[in-house]
């Protein structure tokens, strides 16, 4: 981290220790205490904290290929929602013959929709480790197929958000229809249990927000030993002089579609994440605007260090849900005039900030 | 016909001489180094190169030279593979042929270039820039994995200070001045190890003295690699060529020494508009 300076790897220790300390003792003291003490969290609190933790992993997938290698990618959301979908198709099969009809094989909207067998796609995920690999493989896939031909055709810019963004409604087109099998408008839902636990118990909440925390932790640090490699410079290279690293000998496609591919593969991740602890999984999580959301978060917090991402998107979470439990109408405003504010009053989001008085107090 | 069969449908028969032309590596036993015959280019029907015809020989150090619009600047983006003629062709050596490959395959082959802007990476220190720029395995799992070992760190080290700029090792680029950039770049053309470096404007923004190490230093590289040099400035083009290359409207107006190609009155017209 010898580019940022001084104050970067405190920020980011910091914010280590902080994620540490969420994710093990606040499960901890749950699993341990009584309900009635005082150290003990409520299950809305729990279940909260493990969302925004899956919102941190998925704002560092983003900010890895927006602020390290500048692509603008507006269709983040698609590969967070794919991940979750692939989690909720297991957690579908998981309930059996407890569903409203109690077909064995079919989940209950097939039922409902009066198909006779399972679809081919929906085969294996009875099993939770293919389940995990379709997690990040459907996700890596996509990701694969629609970068090869967007950076293969040199498509940049404003034109490359703008294909991402019709991706991700694409999807969500897709995914609102009965007969794509993924239970239209209404998604996955009324799951039961995830191996074996109750889905809704608190022993099961309070280890998800543990597996949310040491996901990102180690993602994070994955992530910091990444950018630090000589892909990681080629890649920042390819930010501020794509045409030069070309003329290095460089292939810029397969390092963009290389990055790509990675973050959305962090993304399915983190969709998986979501999806056992919100309990529900449908194809609003595709819409255009919760892509946008992601970049916002990227950009209050201050993107192309990592760690900004995480306190955006925890920052920008916490707030929403205080505002919209406050005043519902105006949580869109102000999140439009906190992003308009940043951007021209902080163009290094919050952690700039910091480390820019990090920096003062040394000096 | 046995043997005509044979040819047609078996294996390439095996010559065991060491002259065998092998495809896709450069071969200038024959002379030039780079070949541009009758190149065409043409934007929006404006010809930036309009028959141009151009031999470099290996080692050699070459000076182009032309008013503005002359086409010199896309003369190197047909070269690097930037942009595609509307027609001609283009080869490095004799087997090369530069039409049929991309930028980074060019790159790779050992033509490399210095911008007119410099470009260099301001978020990355000097030695970063440098280790992105060295001869390598430039594949992205190769580059993941890459661990600079102790000959190439002394190899970047001895090109800091072939560019002068050791004191600044460890600094981001994007603080340098202009001319130093301007020497940044420069060494990070000779840590690919080309074969032939186009350079062009290389002493812009450059104080006096830093132009006439410029001169040193491309003098010293004559001979190992062919250089090419788009330079305005006069006395620096004569301080440095043996050969100029003067071009117009798109096309080779004419070569020679400076003394030959100053004395032109073609030449004269062009410039001073006659």
């Amino acid at each position: 981290m010898k580019l940022i300076g001084l104050g970067a790897d405190k920020i980011g220790t910091t914010v280590l220790i902080v994620l540490a300390m969420v994710s093990f003792i606040i499960p901890l003291c749950n699993l341990v205490s009584p309900a009635d003490s005082p150290l003990h969290f409520s299950a809305y609190t729990v279940s909260v904290l493990g969302k925004y933790l899956t919102f941190a992993l998925l704002g560092l997938s983003l900010d890895l290929v927006w602020g390290y290698c500048g692509i603008l990618a507006l269709g983040q959301g698609a590969f967070f929602a794919l991940g979750g979908y692939a989690m909720g198709m297991y957690l579908m099969r998981q309930i059996g013959t407890r569903g409203v009809y109690g077909d064995p094989l079919l989940p209950d909207f097939m039922v409902f929709l009066n198909w006779k067998e399972l679809p081919w796609y929906w085969l294996g995920f009875d099993n939770f480790w293919f389940a995990l690999l379709m997690v990040v493989l459907v996700p890596g896939v996509l990701a694969f197929v629609f970068g090869w031909l967007a950076f293969r055709s040199r498509v940049t810019g404003v034109y490359l958000s703008i294909i991402t963004q019709a991706l991700t409604y694409a999807l969500l087109l897709a995914f609102f229809r009965n007969e794509m099998g993924f239970g239209g408008n209404n998604g996955l839902t009324d799951f039961k249990e995830l191996l074996g636990f109750n889905i809704q118990s608190e022993a099961l909440r309070a280890l998800l927000l543990m597996i949310s925390g040491v996901t990102l932790i180690a993602v994070f640090i994955l992530c910091r030993w990444l950018v630090n490699t000589k892909l990681g410079r080629v890649v920042t290279a390819i930010r501020d002089q794509e045409s030069r690293v070309r003329f290095l000998g460089y292939r810029v496609e397969m390092f963009k579609l290389w990055i790509f591919v990675f973050s959305a593969m962090i993304a399915g991740i983190a969709g998986a994440l979501y999806v056992p602890q919100v309990g529900i999984i449908n194809p609003s999580e595709f819409s255009p605007l919760n892509s946008l959301e992601i970049v916002i978060w990227v950009a209050i917090g201050g993107r192309g260090t990592l760690y900004g991402a995480i306190i955006g998107a925890v920052l920008v979470n916490y707030s929403k849900t205080v505002l919209t439990g406050l005043m519902p109408e105006i949580w869109l405003f102000t999140l439009g005039a906190v992003f308009v504010l940043v951007t021209v009053f902080l163009p290094d989001g919050l952690v700039g900030l910091m480390r820019r008085r990090l920096q003062e107090s040394h000096s | 016909m046995n043997i005509f069969a044979e040819n047609l449908f078996g294996e390439v028969p095996k010559v065991s001489s060491g002259n065998l032309v092998v495809e896709g590596e450069l071969d200038t036993r024959h002379g030039p180094i780079l070949y541009l015959e009758d190149v065409s280019v043409s934007f929006d029907g404006f010809k930036a190169l309009n028959h141009m015809s151009l031999y470099i020989d290996a080692g050699e150090l070459r000076c182009m030279i032309g008013p503005n619009g002359a086409g010199k600047t896309t003369l190197m983006d047909v070269i690097t593979g930037k942009t595609r003629p509307d027609t001609g062709t283009v080869f490095f050596g004799q087997t090369i042929d530069l039409l049929q490959i991309d930028e980074p395959a060019i790159a790779q082959a050992g033509i490399c270039r210095k911008f007119q802007k410099p470009s260099v990476f301001d978020a990355l220190t000097v030695f970063e820039n440098l280790e992105l720029a060295l001869k390598a395995d430039k594949r992205t799992w190769q580059t993941l994995f890459y661990r600079l070992n102790g000959e190439q760190r002394d190899r970047i080290d001895q090109i800091i200070e072939t560019i002068g700029l050791t004191a600044c090792n460890h600094q981001r680029a994007g603080i340098l001045s202009h001319g130093q950039k301007q020497w940044l770049e420069i060494g990070m053309l000779l840590m690919q190890e080309p074969k032939v470096m186009l350079v062009d404007e290389p002493i812009a923004g450059m104080t006096h003295q830093e132009i006439e190490r410029t001169a040193e230093l491309l003098l010293s590289l004559q001979g190992q690699r062919s250089i090419v040099v788009v330079e305005h400035d006069m006395e620096f083009v004569r301080s440095i060529a043996s050969k100029v290359t003067v071009l117009h409207e798109g096309s080779v107006l004419t070569e020679g020494t400076m003394d030959e190609v100053q004395n032109d009155p073609r030449v004269i017209q062009v410039y001073l508009g006659g």
